[in-house]
């Protein structure tokens, strides 16, 4: 059972997070005020939390109040994900260097 | 005494089945998920093969992106302040929010196919090498999905209109939230994956 309940501050909390999450990667690229590697790092940590925002406050999951049922389903697709982008990605790659 | 006893059920029933609707489009959501996860990884796997074609970097526009992300991100919330309106039980502001949503949704779709146009018109459609092949699938399938998020929000909003907000229009009105919200956390990884990687 996914509560139905929500709240305006939940959303507003939501949109003020994400539009920080947007605008530091945003502006971190356009400025290109670090070196490569960390602008990566940047990016991917801004996107994993934003996901989580998104979730959190505008889907409105949370360990304690969404039902068993839709967090085991999204638990599940997220190791599936993992493991499929992942592999993929990992065995391109090796076989990308081993061909060159 | 057996008549509001039946009607107890019947109600009760009902709920159940709404449950059960809005579980089974979870379920969908998910498998949505992989898709798009298996898209990324096939245009991550894609990136270095532009075949002699045009780079990426000369391609993309990191302002364009920039006010796409905003539209879908404000009508993601406006979205919400509509299901906010619905849980409150005032119709015509529901029917206000849906129609600024729709807008915004608009708004974004419009700016990806002048995107796409552009692209296609300097030569690089989806036929110029592996790289926008893998791009163009990625980048369309998540825009498709939002042209079809429209055209839900469009008959929700005329449901909201003449059924009023009933318990099966806001069942129907909670799961289009997810997928529109969904969108938005799609959009998330393609701004991170395809569009700010090209600028470094």
């Amino acid at each position: 059972m996914q509560a139905h309940e929500h709240s305006l501050k939940d959303y507003l909390k939501g949109l003020v997070l994400a539009i920080i999450l947007t605008a530091i990667p945003f502006w971190v690229v356009w400025s290109s005020a670090f070196r490569a590697r960390i602008l990566f790092a940047i990016i991917a940590i801004c996107a994993l939390i934003q996901v989580m925002v998104h979730l959190r406050f505008f889907l409105n999951i949370s360990l304690k109040n969404t039902g068993k049922d839709y967090l085991t389903a999204l638990f599940f697709a997220g190791v599936l994900i993992f493991i499929m982008v992942g592999g993929t990605v990992w065995i391109l790659f090796d076989l990308n260097f081993r061909m060159m | 005494m057996n008549q509001d006893m039946l009607r107890q059920v019947m109600s009760e029933h009902r709920e159940d089945c709404l449950d059960n609707r809005e579980f089974g489009f979870w379920l969908y959501l998910m498998t949505d998920a992989i898709i798009f996860a298996l898209l990324f990884a096939t245009y991550v796997s894609m990136f270095r093969n532009t075949a002699n074609g045009p780079e990426p970097i000369h391609l993309f526009d990191l302002k364009h992106v920039f006010f796409e992300t905003a539209c879908l991100l404000i009508s993601s919330v406006t979205f919400g302040f509509a299901w906010l309106a619905a849980m409150n039980k005032k119709r015509p502001s529901v029917i206000l929010w849906l129609i600024i949503t729709i807008v915004f949704g608009v708004a974004f779709v419009f700016l990806e196919v002048v995107e796409f146009l552009e692209m296609i018109q300097e030569g690089a459609g989806p036929q110029a090498s592996g790289y926008l092949s893998s791009f163009f699938t990625l980048v369309a399938t998540h825009g498709i999905h939002v042209s079809i998020g429209m055209i839900g929000i469009l008959t929700m909003t005329l449901q909201v209109f003449m059924k009023g907000l009933t318990p099966q229009v806001c069942s129907r009105l909670f799961r289009l939230g997810l997928f529109w919200h969904f969108l938005d956390i799609v959009w998330i990884g393609i701004f991170s994956v395809v569009y700010l990687p090209v600028f470094i």
